[in-house]
C-alpha cells in the first residue's frame, strides 16, 4: 500500500434550498481509486468542479468520505484517534496565501504547526530553521507575512507545513492567485523538496504547464478519475483532453497542430527542446 | 502605515525594560495605575512622578514620545480639570459666581486630578512601547491563566487577539480597495451630509463583512489542517520564563507600593 491510498471513494454533498429542503445530493467525488507511493510526484488535473479539491480535502481529514475509504500512511482517515497524526503526515498548503497564514511574524507562523503538535521549543526552532532553509526563506524570517510578495507568501506557508515533518504534501492550486514568477518560484521549490528530501507531492492544478515535470498525472472530471499517466502519456492525447475543456502546455498543442498539418513528429512532445529536436531531425 | 500595525507603537531599542517579562510588566502597570488612585498628597505624586521618570529613563523611549499619547486625551484632560477646579464645594472660597466657584479644595483637587491622568496615561502608554502586541498577548495568556477555572477561554482570546493583529492590515487594504471599486462606479464617500455619508458606508460595510466571514472560513480550516486543536497540549516557541530582572522588578515594584502607601498614611 503506497503513502496515500484510496479505494472507491465517494463524497456526496446536498444542495439546499432557502428553507433548508434538501434539493438535490451532489456526487463531488465518485468512486476514486488512487495509490501513490512514497517518493512520487503526481499531479492532479481537472477543471472547476471536477471534484479535485473535495478530493484534496479527503486526504487531510478535513473532509470524510462518504463511502469508501482514505488510508494515509496506512491509517484510516475515518478513525478519531488517528486524526492528528493523518493531518501531520499529510499536510495541506491551500490556494489564497493570506489566509493561511497565522502569525504576524513569518518564523512564528512557521512555529505554528511544532506548536500545536506539542514539540519542545528547541526542537521547534531547530525544525523552523530547517524548513526556512528548505523553501529559501531564511532571509525573510523576521519579516511581516504582510510584505511579502504572493510567490513568498505561499513559499511561507509551504515551510509552515515542512516544519510538521510530513511524509506527503498536498497543495491545493496553491498558484491560482499568483503572477508568472511566482508561480515559478512555488513549482520550483516544491519539485525541490521532492527531489532532495524525498517528500511525496500531491499537486493539484489547472495550469498544464506545472505538470510537464511530474511522475504521473491523473485528471479528473465529474468526480471521477478519467486518465491516468506519465506526462508523456497523457499529454500525447490532446483531442481527449480537449473534450474535458483542457488546455495542453503550448509547446504540446503547438506539435499537435504541426503533426496534423502532416509534419512527422512524434506524439507527447512536452518541452520546447523536445520539438526542436523533432524538427530538426 | 497600516501594514505595520502588527508593531503597534512598539518602540524597537533594547533596554532593560524592554526585555522583562511582559507578565512583570502588566502587573507594574497595573500596580502603578493602583497606587495613582491610593495617593493623595503632595509626596505620593512626587514619588509617583520620581518612578515614572526613572522607569522612561531606563526604557530608553524618548519622553516626547510618550507625551504624545497626551494629545488625544487633552479634551477629556481639560474638562476633569475644569469641573473639579469649579465645582467643587469646600474652604477657603476665593471666588463665586452663581454655581460656578473656585475653593482651596476645588484647586488642590483639579491640580492632582490633572496629574494623575496625565501620569496615568504616561505610565500604561510606556508599556505600549515597550512590549510587541505578540508578547503582550502572550503575557495575558500566561499571567490570565489562573481565570481557566472560571471557564474563561483565555487560550481561545489570546488566539483570537493575535488573529486579529494579523488581519487587521489585510482587511484595512481590502476596505481600501471596494471602496475605490465604489467611488469607480460613482459611490459618494466625501459627501459633507453625515447621513448620506453614513448610508454609503453599507454598500462597503457588505463586501467586507462577507470578504471577512470567507477569510475566517479559509483560515480555520487551515489552522485545522495544521494540527490546531486549542490549547491543550501546545507548546511555545517562545516559553515565558521569569529571570532574575524579573524578580528584581517585582521587588521594586513592591517596594515603590510600600512607601507609597508609608507616605499616604503616615503623613
Amino acid at each position: 500500500m503506497g503513502i496515500v491510498k484510496t479505494a472507491k471513494l465517494v463524497y456526496e454533498y446536498a444542495r439546499r434550498d432557502e428553507d433548508n429542503h434538501v434539493i438535490e445530493t451532489v456526487r463531488a467525488v465518485d468512486r476514486v481509486d488512487l495509490d501513490i507511493q512514497e517518493g512520487e510526484f503526481v499531479a492532479i488535473l481537472g477543471r472547476n468542479g471536477s471534484g479535485k479539491s473535495t478530493m484534496a480535502k479527503q486526504l487531510n481529514a478535513l473532509l470524510c468520505p462518504t463511502e469508501g475509504t482514505v488510508w494515509i500512511g496506512g491509517m484510516d482517515t475515518t478513525e478519531e484517534k488517528y486524526l492528528w497524526d493523518v493531518r501531520q503526515t499529510a499536510g495541506m498548503v491551500f490556494q489564497n496565501p493570506d489566509n493561511q497564514i497565522i502569525a504576524t511574524v513569518v518564523e512564528e507562523d512557521v512555529g505554528f504547526g511544532p506548536e500545536n503538535m506539542g514539540i519542545p521549543p528547541k526542537e521547534i526552532w531547530e525544525r523552523v530553521d530547517e524548513s526556512l532553509q528548505a523553501v529559501g526563506m531564511t532571509a525573510y524570517r523576521k519579516m511581516s507575512p504582510n510584505h511579502l510578495s504572493g510567490g513568498q507568501k505561499q513559499r511561507v506557508a509551504i515551510a509552515g507545513v515542512m516544519a510538521m515533518k510530513p511524509r506527503c504534501i498536498i497543495l491545493d492550486e496553491p498558484t491560482a492567485m499568483l503572477d508568472p514568477n511566482g508561480r515559478k518560484e512555488v513549482i520550483r521549490t516544491i519539485r525541490e523538496l521532492n527531489r532532495e528530501e524525498g517528500i511525496t507531492v500531491l499537486l493539484i492544478t489547472h495550469y498544464m504547464e506545472e505538470t510537464v515535470d511530474a511522475d504521473r498525472i491523473v485528471v479528473m472530471d465529474q468526480g471521477h478519475v478519467e486518465m491516468t499517466g506519465t506526462p508523456r502519456e497523457i499529454f500525447s492525447q490532446v483531442e481527449r483532453l480537449k473534450a474535458l475543456k483542457l488546455d495542453v502546455p503550448q509547446v504540446t498543442e503547438l506539435a499537435y497542430e504541426c503533426k496534423r498539418e502532416g509534419l512527422n513528429i512524434p506524439d507527447g512532445i512536452l518541452t520546447v527542446q523536445e520539438l526542436v529536436d523533432a524538427l530538426c531531425q | 502605515m497600516m501594514k505595520d500595525i502588527t508593531l503597534g507603537q512598539y518602540y524597537p531599542v533594547d533596554s532593560p525594560i524592554h526585555s522583562l517579562d511582559p507578565r512583570t510588566k502588566l502587573m507594574g502597570t497595573m500596580v502603578y495605575i493602583i497606587s495613582l488612585f491610593i495617593a493623595d498628597n503632595l509626596a505620593c505624586y512626587l514619588l509617583g512622578i520620581v518612578f515614572l521618570a526613572v522607569v522612561i529613563r531606563l526604557s530608553r523611549v524618548p519622553l516626547s514620545y510618550i507625551t504624545r499619547g497626551l494629545k488625544p486625551i487633552a479634551a477629556l484632560l481639560l474638562i476633569s480639570v475644569l469641573f473639579n477646579l469649579f465645582l467643587t464645594n469646600g474652604e477657603p472660597l476665593y471666588w463665586q459666581w452663581k454655581f460656578l466657584k473656585i475653593t482651596g479644595t476645588g484647586l488642590r483637587q483639579a491640580f492632582y486630578m490633572g496629574l494623575r491622568l496625565i501620569l496615568l496615561i504616561m505610565g500604561s502608554s510606556l508599556m505600549t512601547f515597550t512590549t510587541t502586541p505578540t508578547s503582550l498577548t502572550d503575557g495575558l495568556e500566561k499571567g490570565l491563566r489562573f481565570l481557566n477555572t472560571f471557564h474563561v477561554p483565555v487560550h481561545e482570546v489570546a488566539m483570537m487577539m493575535s488573529i486579529a493583529l494579523r488581519f487587521i492590515p489585510i482587511l484595512t487594504e481590502e476596505t481600501d480597495k471596494i471602496q475605490k471599486a465604489q467611488m469607480a462606479r460613482g459611490a459618494d464617500f466625501e459627501n459633507r451630509n453625515i447621513i448620506a455619508r453614513a448610508k454609503a458606508m453599507i454598500p462597503l460595510l457588505v463586501p467586507l463583512f462577507i470578504s471577512a466571514w470567507r477569510r475566517a472560513t479559509d483560515l480555520a480550516m487551515a489552522m485545522e489542517a495544521r494540527c490546531y486543536h486549542g490549547g491543550s497540549g501546545r507548546t511555545k516557541m517562545f516559553p515565558l520564563e521569569y529571570k532574575q530582572a524579573d524578580r528584581i522588578g517585582y521587588g521594586i515594584l513592591a517596594g515603590y507600593l510600600i512607601a507609597l502607601c508609608l507616605l499616604r498614611f503616615l503623613l
